[in-house]
């Protein structure tokens, strides 16, 4: 259950890795957020990571897609390493990930059909009927279709991280990296994004990581989970292996409780 | 006290550097740009942004400096018995100094804040991450087309300045003061040459460029939330005045000192 920590978060022999991070270490200022944590992503697979906020589950993310760059340590994609490349480089492999960003982060000058469509006329000589049908399909998947001519501003929450999602997947990516994907949606409309992220990862195939603290999410969508906690990884199992882990700091956020030390600072004096 | 002054000066110096690569990067997506129509497309939008929803501001400005330059001058050069030549005055002052930095701050007002607050709030919400996240250059994206934008745009706007300026000149001179009409515009045909507009030209060309970097830099490097928006909005209108100050009296003085090696002393009286 509770792996050595050395070992957390690496991928057993016979799983294929599509996905490396290797001693990765990350400050922001003053704060160490990264603590050479190591990391493999199995290909198919849906990972998992969950943490308290702000424990720097987004800046894993961040790294992967080499947004940041690790201060130390090296990501590699397949068999390439891509913590070192010019940005221009990067521009070849990053069609090959999807990335739902917390707020969705749509385009708010350009309609829903236009940020659904931007990944592909960046990427792609497709024709504008082909690029449409794209679109449509896409939106199809996500459950929006028809909405196409409708702005950001229009849409609810839910709608942007799906119209978002919908833009995540328009070139067909190997991976999709999901940031608090149902942070901030109620729980029927939070259960349609867990629904969508097991649809998509049933129907094409797709390597997910999903970044959470929400353990119902996690529970539902994830073959493996990781715990990041201080900068490392504590725990590196499977759903049901979280269930009956035995280390505090696992069982705190598991079962929502808030720590000894937390509690203590609330206490009034008399 | 002198620490504070050292990591102040550190900073500064850091970001003028930091500015220095973003212009570089900027330049780098620019000339093969040129060329692509897609670069055209994306700065159509912002063509009318810049262009026209700051010509009527910058039309009252230039009326407006053109009338109290010929009001405030008329009796001084009544008094040496110039009067005939006011328009060389209005026009020279407008043409040379007043119409490109005017413009330039008009723009840098009008324009530039909201650039500064539209990029900052894209980067704030994660939009310019998704760029990059796309495999999409967020300066390609999103700088080149606003620096082509102020580039080609500020220099027009000054010419309109420029003649609103002369024709309120012309106003005060004529139908004021009982100048007459042709001896306004001729002295300002002789007076005026080829290099007095191209050295305005050469400002307001500078001007808008300037302006574009300053304020797409402070848009795309502002910190989180409102306030940081906010700040970057007020940071990048104050840097593009003093650099458009600084930058009007280097440039003068150097077209100053050229004009003299190559031509000499020229009166215009």
């Amino acid at each position: 259950m509770d792996r050595p920590t050395a070992a957390i978060g690496d991928a057993p022999a016979n799983h294929e890795s599509i996905v490396r991070l290797v001693g990765v270490h990350k400050r922001f200022g003053n704060l160490l957020v990264l603590e050479g944590i190591s990391l493999d992503l199995r290909a198919g697979e849906t990972t998992v990571i969950i943490g308290e906020s702000g424990v720097g589950k987004s800046v894993i993310l961040k790294h992967i897609v080499r947004l940041l760059r690790p201060d130390r340590g090296e990501v590699h994609y397949r068999d390439q390493r891509i913590d070192n490349l010019p940005e221009r480089d990067l521009a070849a492999i990053r069609p090959r990930f999807g990335f739902l960003f917390q707020l969705g982060a749509l385009f708010d000058s350009m309609s829903v059909a236009q940020n659904v469509a931007f990944p592909i006329r960046e990427h792609t000589r497709r024709k504008r009927h082909e690029i449409d049908k794209i679109v449509k399909e896409k939106l199809s998947m996500v459950g929006l279709d028809g909405i196409q001519a409708q702005w950001p501003a229009e849409l609810s929450g839910g709608q942007r991280k799906r119209v978002a999602l919908a833009r995540a997947i328009a070139l067909d990516p190997e991976i999709i990296l999901y940031d608090e994907p149902t942070t901030g949606l109620d729980p029927p409309r939070a259960d349609v994004i867990n629904e969508l992220i097991i649809k998509l990862q049933r129907e094409l195939g797709v390597t997910s990581v999903v970044v959470t603290h929400d353990m119902t999410s996690a529970g539902k969508v994830s073959d493996r989970i990781l715990m990041l906690y201080q900068g490392q990884f504590i725990f590196d199992g499977t759903p049901d292996e979280i269930i009956h882990c035995q280390d505090p700091r696992v069982r705190c956020f598991v079962e929502g409780r808030c720590h000894e030390e937390d509690l203590k600072s609330l206490q009034v004096k008399g | 006290m002198l620490t504070a002054i050292g990591s102040k000066t550190v900073a500064s110096v850091a970001a003028l550097g930091q500015w220095g690569v973003f212009s570089w990067q900027m330049l780098r997506w620019l000339l093969p740009g040129l060329v692509q129509w897609r670069t055209w497309v994306r700065a159509m939008p912002l063509f009318f942004e810049v262009g026209n929803r700051t010509l009527p501001v910058i039309m009252i400005t230039g009326t407006f400096v053109g009338l109290v330059l010929a009001v405030q001058s008329y009796d001084q050069l009544r008094a040496a018995g110039f009067e005939d030549r006011m328009g060389v005055l209005v026009t020279l002052s407008l043409v040379q100094e007043l119409g490109p930095v005017l413009a330039g701050v008009m723009v840098a007002g009008r324009v530039g804040g909201a650039l500064t607050a539209e990029l900052g709030t894209m980067r704030v919400t994660e939009q310019i991450g998704a760029l990059r996240a796309m495999g999409a250059d967020p300066i390609r994206q999103l700088v080149v087309p606003r620096f082509l934008a102020c580039l080609l745009l500020t220099p027009l706007l000054t010419f309109f300045c420029d003649m609103c300026g002369s024709l309120a000149g012309w106003f005060v001179a004529v139908m004021l003061k009982g100048i007459p009409s042709t001896q306004y515009w001729y002295y300002i045909a002789y007076a005026i040459e080829t290099w007095d507009v191209m050295v305005g030209f050469v400002k307001s060309v500078m001007f808008g460029g300037a302006l574009a970097l300053i304020a797409c830099y402070k848009g795309f490097h502002c910190r989180a939330g409102a306030e940081g928006v906010g700040r970057a909005c007020t940071e990048s209108f104050v840097f593009s005045f003093i650099v458009i100050l600084i930058t009007d009296f280097f440039v003068g003085t150097f077209f100053s000192g050229l004009f003299r090696s190559i031509y000499g002393f020229k009166s215009l009286v």
